[in-house]
């Protein structure tokens, strides 16, 4: 049977701007800091889009939002070409071994800055330490901390949105207000004040610091879009029939209301490698022995003019990864968001 | 007696103040006997029945007093626990639009089989069993081969079929229909509403139409409540009021039905719009649309009288109203 056009009971719920008044609240956090633009993917998610889908729907008997959202992935190369990319960086933080014979803390001073030689194919860095070699143990650390930073804040964030949203009343004004606060504090600044006082030099306190920053901002879109699913027509009648509050907000509400928190968690986690890459950068983030691509752009920012090579390698696959997560959160929201497509 | 409402008051805080939705609701409904109520939206005929039901969203609603007495017992001084039993259990409601009543994501035998799982602490295996069972009672065709299929993949009318299905699970005592046939065509109306009947008479259930079409309502109630701004304004057998109302609105609303008599004559409509429920005018609410008013009507509110057996109506002039 082909369906030539979503229903709207399979759409997702329609994202409500949230309430009136807490716009402005986001402005402080953008004010140059990388988490900008996951703000801004997620205020783009909360504005309704005019136009009714237009595009011609898939051909085949869609069965569910998951399975018609999973098919739509499959096609678009968007998807494709990012998560290939994903794989093989994931693949090289778990085993650097398998394309990097050396070891990166292994450095000799004699062949300082000097460039591309057999072998070496990156050359020197002012330390004498192989650049190829720390650019591809440097996506383990950045893998780590963007993975795990991301589960924090959603698997948090998502809960207590969403318990604020299904519960309402003075919870859920409290941990608004809370959010505002967190969203208050600039993201460069609290990283300089929060993570000078950390002496560990573990992923560790990097991760829970953009934990603790990003949490409100998946928080929010789970509010939102918990009230706009309890208020479906299907939880009222779970009501009527004798739901009680767990079932209700487990299987009636949290699976409608999902997809929104998954997009925005997907497409944050681009931003939050950039942002332990400028923490490192800044001296606050990871720190030696940790092999960062933070770390060592920032150690080969001062000699750009004589040997370029050291900053680009790192900087070059930085830019990748976070491409890649940020190509993958897109793929995942035009497939989750019929409204987008 | 099954179900009995007395005095039933519910508000709504809002930001222009206190809407009052329901103001003194008096009816019962017993076994095995179908009640329906009539009413134009914001009547407050919905609203009574969430309150009934426990679902009405507090706040910004509240109740501001009466009772609702279920087989003797008051559900307002229950506990939310020993409610939340009785619902779906002894008492469920169908609703109106069938397809955003069911869980897109959940295939229509989970929600089925969730009543077994949640009321009586099946298995979901059994569950599922007992869900294909349900769903061959309301004549739903490969009832086996589409267990697992999910809401938008069945038609509107099969998809109002899992909903009676679903409030039957448990063959409760009271079932609420509240404008079950509104969302579904014509043809398919009069086959939801048969099922609904030929079901309740099987279980000898007590039913609450909920319902705006005096069509449906003449076919299968027993007696009829007719509610305007928040209050019964008249309530009688059903054959009775179709032969002499007793409120000028119930006449409103007969004589706004289609005739084919009629046939290039403009249709009758009453005059005006429902009343602003939180400025409800004084003395009769309906006095501003009411062709029979008179002074009295804008200063006094008419109480609901016995005008003859087993009738009541809210209209000083009800004498004058059964006369013609």
């Amino acid at each position: 049977m082909p369906e030539p056009e979503p229903e709207p009971g399979r759409r997702p719920p329609a994202y409500d701007p949230l309430q009136p008044g807490k716009g402005e609240a986001i402005a402080p956090t953008g004010q140059g800091g990388p988490m900008d633009l996951a703000l801004d993917e997620a205020e783009s998610l909360e504005k309704p889009l005019g136009d009714a889908p237009t595009g011609p729907g898939p051909q085949e008997k869609a069965r569910s939002l998951w399975s018609d959202a999973w098919h739509q992935l499959r096609r678009n190369p968007v998807f494709i070409i990012s998560s290939l990319m994903i794989l093989f960086l994931v693949i090289i933080a778990i085993w650097p071994q398998l394309i990097a014979s050396g070891d990166p803390l292994q450095c000799d001073l004699s062949k300082s800055q000097q460039g591309s030689s057999p072998g070496h194919p990156f050359g020197y860095d002012t330390q004498g330490c192989d650049v190829y070699t720390r650019t591809v143990y440097g996506a383990r650390a950045s893998i780590t901390v963007g993975v795990c930073a991301t589960l924090g804040a959603a698997l948090l964030g998502s809960v207590l949105g969403g318990l604020a949203g299904f519960f309402g009343g003075w919870g859920d004004s409290l941990l608004s207000r809370v959010a505002d606060i967190f969203f208050g504090i600039p993201v460069v600044l609290g990283g300089l004040v929060f993570l000078s006082v950390v002496t560990s030099t573990t992923v560790w306190p990097v991760v829970g610091f953009i934990v603790l920053l990003g949490w409100p901002q998946i928080a929010r879109i789970g509010r939102g879009s918990v009230i706009t699913a309890k208020q479906n027509d299907y939880v009222q009648a779970a009501r009527a029939l004798g739901a009680g509050n767990g079932r209700m907000l487990l299987r009636h509400v949290a699976p409608n209301a999902v997809a929104p928190v998954i997009v925005v968690a997907t497409i944050a986690l681009g931003t939050y490698i950039a942002l332990e890459a400028t923490l490192s950068f800044l001296g606050v983030g990871l720190r030696p022995p940790t092999v960062s691509w933070g770390i060592d752009i920032s150690n080969a920012a001062p000699q750009i003019r004589n040997a370029p090579h050291m900053l680009l390698w790192p900087a070059g696959a930085l830019s990748l990864t976070v491409l890649a997560f940020i190509m993958l959160g897109d793929a995942v929201r035009d497939a989750l968001d019929p409204k987008l497509r | 007696m099954l179900l009995e409402v007395r005095d039933l008051h519910v508000e709504f805080r809002t930001r222009d103040g206190v809407a009052k939705a329901v103001n003194g609701v008096n009816y019962s409904v017993d076994e095995g006997e179908t009640l329906a109520v009539l009413g134009e939206s914001g009547s407050g005929k919905s609203v009574t029945a969430q309150a009934v039901m426990g679902i009405l969203d507090v706040p910004p609603g509240r109740i501001a007093g009466g009772e609702i007495l279920f087989k003797g017992k008051d559900l307002l001084k229950m506990k939310e626990e020993e409610r939340r039993r009785i619902r779906g259990a002894d008492m469920a409601m169908i609703f109106q639009d069938a397809l955003s009543s069911l869980n897109p994501v959940l295939s229509v035998g989970a929600q089925l089989g969730e009543m077994y799982e949640v009321h009586r602490g099946m298995s979901r295996k059994d569950a599922k069993a007992k869900a294909v069972e349900l769903m061959d009672r309301v004549k739903i065709p490969a009832a086996r081969e589409r267990v697992g299929d999910y809401p938008h993949q069945f038609s509107g009318g099969m998809r109002q079929r899992i909903m009676i299905a679903m409030a039957l699970a448990l063959e409760p005592s009271l079932i609420i229909a509240d404008e079950p046939t509104t969302a579904l065509d014509v043809t398919v109306q009069a086959q939801v509403m048969d099922l609904l009947a030929e079901l309740q008479r099987e279980l000898n259930m007590g039913l609450i139409l909920i319902t705006h079409d005096l069509g449906v309502v003449a076919d299968v109630a027993d007696k009829i409540a007719v509610m305007y701004a928040g209050r019964i304004v008249e309530a009688a057998p059903v054959h009775e009021i179709y032969a002499a109302p007793a409120h000028p609105y119930t006449r409103g609303l007969l004589d706004s039905i289609p005739r084919l008599d009629q046939k290039g004559q403009e249709l009758y409509a009453i005059k005006g719009l429902p009343p602003n429920l939180l400025a409800i005018p004084s003395g009769c609410a309906f006095n501003p649309r009411c062709p029979m008013a008179r002074a009295v009507c804008r200063t006094d509110v008419p109480p609901l009288a016995q005008v003859g057996q087993d009738r009541a109506s809210a209209c000083f002039f009800w004498k004058e109203c059964l006369g013609g």
